[in-house]
């Protein structure tokens, strides 16, 4: 039930986005969460590529694929350390 | 409350969201027919009145200008409250523990990461710079070059170097930085006044030919303090949390 006016990029990467945002929220073990995080913003910057923003993608690419992750990194670290 | 009356009150709750979801969604165009006639104008004059080549830019820095403004602020106040919460945390560290995990050894960088993040900061930097330098030419401008610019930094740090991190990007350089970039956008809209312009009014030179790097006037201009005001506060955002994370190895 693809709406009209989109193509089949646009299809595949839209199931691929629902199947990362899943798999995000069924990972359990929370290092590995944000590893998969970082995969799923990867797969919105292309979303978002695939419509037609790149402005925003470029911005996805590197907030959402790296910068985020990083911080939840750290502050995983950050919480184990103290719970040691 | 039982898990299971939770459990239905979550699922109740869940149709509820869905089926607003799904009676908005009903309602929005298809995807290629926009129905507004301001993006259609704006694709139609805003070459012509602002020499940007990319409209998104120039809707950014120009036209809307007072609303990034805002979200530059927002930026802004969000790193200086998170350097402000996470200080004061720190002192607190310092003072109770000095060596929590002594039996610990650190694992270390390994040779791929430590070799590809140095092979990909130089070029992170050059990108970075291109897509901050040429905002109003193609997608891109000072919000996302200057997070591809902290990604260099972070790239400095996955390569095991935090000690040469803490030294091309002190803290107080960071938040000097950070302050110049966001004062000198609203110093750039003031500045129209002077020359009996509206706040943020595109008073520069437009350049002789769009699509040009040097074209755009005042588009331009802000994007790039923009960038450096964007890279600085990411800066300031990642050297807090990192300090956090390695207080206690670096005691």
């Amino acid at each position: 039930m693809t709406p009209p006016g989109t193509t089949a990029l646009q299809a595949a990467i839209l199931v691929l986005v629902a199947a990362g945002a899943t798999a995000v929220v069924l990972m359990r073990q929370p290092s590995r969460q944000v590893v998969l995080l970082s995969v799923y913003g990867l797969l919105l910057a292309v979303l978002f590529f695939a419509f037609q923003a790149p402005d925003v993608a470029l911005s996805q690419l590197t907030v959402g694929a790296v910068i985020l992750p990083i911080l939840f990194l750290l502050t995983l670290a950050k919480v184990r350390r103290q719970e040691e | 409350m039982t898990p299971g009356v939770r459990r239905g009150v979550f699922l109740a709750g869940m149709a509820a969201v869905l089926a607003f979801f799904l009676w908005g969604l009903v309602g929005l165009p298809g995807f290629g027919h926009y129905p507004g006639p301001y993006g259609d104008v704006l694709n139609a004059i805003g070459i012509r009145q602002t020499h940007a080549t990319d409209i998104v830019s120039a809707v950014n820095f120009d036209y809307r200008a007072m609303d990034t403004l805002g979200e530059e602020f927002i930026l802004f106040a969000a790193a200086t409250g998170m350097g402000v919460v996470l200080r004061h945390l720190r002192e607190e560290r310092e003072r109770s523990a000095v060596d929590e995990a002594r039996d610990r050894t650190d694992p270390g960088t390994s040779e791929a990461v430590r070799v590809a993040a140095i092979t990909f900061t130089g070029p992170t930097v050059v990108v970075g710079w291109y897509i901050v330098s040429h905002g109003q030419v193609s997608p891109g401008g000072g919000f996302q070059g200057g997070v591809i610019l902290a990604t260099a930094f972070a790239m400095i740090y996955l390569a095991g170097e935090f000690l040469a991190l803490k030294r091309i990007s002190p803290v107080p350089l960071a938040d000097a930085v950070e302050a110049v970039g966001a004062a000198s956008f609203a110093i750039i809209g003031i500045s129209a006044l002077g020359v009996g312009a509206a706040f943020l009014a595109n008073v520069l030179p437009l350049g002789h030919m769009p699509g040009e790097v040097d074209s755009a006037g005042t588009i331009a201009l802000i994007s790039f303090f923009v960038g450096i005001e964007v890279t600085a506060a990411f800066v300031v955002v990642a050297s807090e949390f990192l300090e956090q994370t390695l207080i206690v190895r670096r005691h």
